[in-house]
């Protein structure tokens, strides 16, 4: 039988040189449901979708995609695991020696051997639901931030995969390229029936399109529920997310020495 | 005492460092050459690459070889000149450019033209994602991006050593015959007689194509492997051109003296 989840990650550990980024995380995707996964700069978001893509291995703990130990897979079989799921970088990562068109029919032609006709077909069907379709000669170097991730999007959705994720999908977007990424997202889910993962610091834009949200920070699950849940929250560092406070559980300054003794040392040199 | 120990250990941390990276650099290649099969399956992408790596790199190739073959002939012949033998200009410069100055000056050029770029391309291609976002594609960059870009330079740099040398001696030519006035007929008649195609002309061809398989492995392990930002980037270009030159200045004193040496 599938489980009810796509994604399980359990008691992940993950560090970075000598710093834990992940300290036993554990959180659960629910399948064609939109997750939104909130956290601040440098929780290790990013982190997260590369440990799902196994990009990155964890120290300890299991990431499960679809049933399958992405730690435990070899090469080959992570390969075929990553035909189905597509992930949507930051900066869109569109290979810029190639057409918006040749963009999006890149992973169709790397792994069928369709006809022209139906790759011709199968990206401008693409293109059309990103509604980018007009711009399908345009080099990538001619796009807009905000066009440049649709046509991402497109690319990541070319083979039908079973789930997306979205690295900070809002970043660096004017507000109508954002409202038009939160109608995409919720859209796609919606309509071809995936599971989507979005990875994101944006407290408005999440709550509009989540089923489901967690909070992660210090390397931890800090909070989960709905959005309305989530920013009805009491608990204090769940407020100071939400309501964007400058100073909270989650401290304004870097940890430092003490600012006399600071200010001190720097009179004996 | 202690920054004694700590030399050591910074000499010790410095050789660890270069060990490591030898070995990635030896994994990496591995797994390019093992990538190549497929490269060459789908041709069309080395053609692609052969123009931008070998096409793009002849015209400073040709001018330069057209040139080194004219410096040759005038310096030949004032040389050889004195002792009457003047008649040996051809042979001097055919072998002096089928030996040598071929493939090293030719394997410099085209390090300097050619793996500056792939180092750059790479790196780029690293820095903005695209290199990580094929891996998510389930495309593996190692057969698609690095392996037809190091086929195009294994197959262009012998024939840019050939063209290198063509070009060379026909610059001798110009100088020795047009100018200076060496007999035509005694110019191209003691060079057919003095080059041997197996000692001369054909280790030269293999000198090119070891710097060949050098000088891109070189490029694009550092394009790979590079920090990916835009000082990282510019670290590994500056790295391509003076280990690939490093590289085929010592490895051409190895195989010459293998080739030719008594040693």
């Amino acid at each position: 039988m599938e489980s009810e989840s796509l994604v399980d990650l359990d008691e992940v550990v993950f560090y970075r040189g000598e710093r834990a980024i992940f300290n036993g995380l554990s959180l659960k995707i629910p399948r064609a449901k939109v997750t939104v996964i909130l956290g601040g700069s440098g929780t290790g978001k990013t982190t997260l979708l590369n440990l799902i893509g196994g990009r990155l291995r964890p120290a300890a703990g299991d990431v499960r995609v679809d049933g399958l130990s992405v730690p435990a897979l070899k090469t080959r079989e992570l390969y075929t695991l990553r035909k189905r799921m597509g992930l949507l970088f930051q900066s869109g990562a569109l290979l810029t020696d190639l057409s918006v068109f040749e963009n999006v029919a890149f992973p169709i032609r790397e792994h069928t051997r369709l006809p022209e006709t139906l790759i011709r077909t199968l990206v401008l069907l693409k293109l059309e639901l990103v509604g980018l379709r007009g711009a399908h000669r345009l080099m990538p170097a001619e796009l807009s931030g905000g066009m440049a991730r649709r046509v991402a999007l497109a690319r990541a959705i070319a083979l039908d995969p079973m789930m997306v994720m979205y690295d900070e999908p809002f970043t660096g977007l004017d507000p109508i390229s954002k409202g038009i990424t939160v109608k995409l997202i919720r859209e796609l889910n919606d309509a071809l029936g995936m599971t989507s993962i979005v990875v994101t610091h944006d407290v408005e834009e999440a709550c509009t399109i989540a089923d489901y949200v967690y909070l992660v920070g210090g390397g931890k699950v800090i909070a989960q529920g709905n959005a309305a849940e989530m920013l009805a929250s009491e608990g204090e560092d769940v407020k100071q997310f939400m309501n964007g406070l400058p100073d909270g559980p989650v401290p304004f300054h870097y940890p430092a020495a003490e600012y006399v003794q600071d200010l001190l040392d720097g009179a004996d040199r | 005492m202690s920054s004694v120990l700590n030399y050591i250990r910074q000499l010790g941390h410095w050789v660890l460092g270069r060990v490591e990276r030898t070995g990635r650099a030896s994994v990496f290649i591995t797994e390019v050459l093992a990538g190549t099969f497929t490269a060459l399956a789908r041709f069309n992408l080395v053609r692609h690459q052969i123009f931008s790596v070998g096409v793009l790199t002849l015209l400073i190739i040709t001018v330069s070889g057209l040139f080194v073959g004219m410096v040759l002939g005038l310096q030949g012949y004032y040389t050889l000149s004195d002792f009457g033998a003047e008649s040996s200009l051809g042979l001097l410069v055919a072998l002096s450019l089928t030996r040598e100055l071929g493939p090293v000056v030719a394997a410099l050029l085209f390090a300097g033209r050619a793996g500056s770029a792939l180092t750059a391309e790479i790196g780029l291609m690293k820095a903005t994602e695209q290199l990580a976002g094929m891996e998510m594609m389930a495309v593996n960059p190692l057969t698609r991006v690095i392996a037809p870009r190091f086929l195009a330079g294994l197959i262009s740099m012998p024939l840019l050593a050939a063209i290198f040398t063509a070009m060379g001696v026909w610059g001798g030519q110009i100088v020795g015959v047009g100018l200076i006035g060496v007999d035509d007929g005694i110019f191209w008649s003691r060079m057919q007689s003095g080059v041997d195609f197996y000692d001369d002309v054909l280790n030269g061809v293999i000198k090119s194509v070891v710097f060949g398989f050098v000088v891109t492995w070189i490029a694009v392990f550092e394009g790979y492997d590079c920090v990916p930002t835009s000082e990282g980037v510019s670290r590994a270009t500056t790295r391509t051109v003076v280990n690939a030159s490093l590289a085929v200045l010592g490895l051409d004193f190895v195989l010459t003296s293998l080739m030719f040496g008594e040693i």
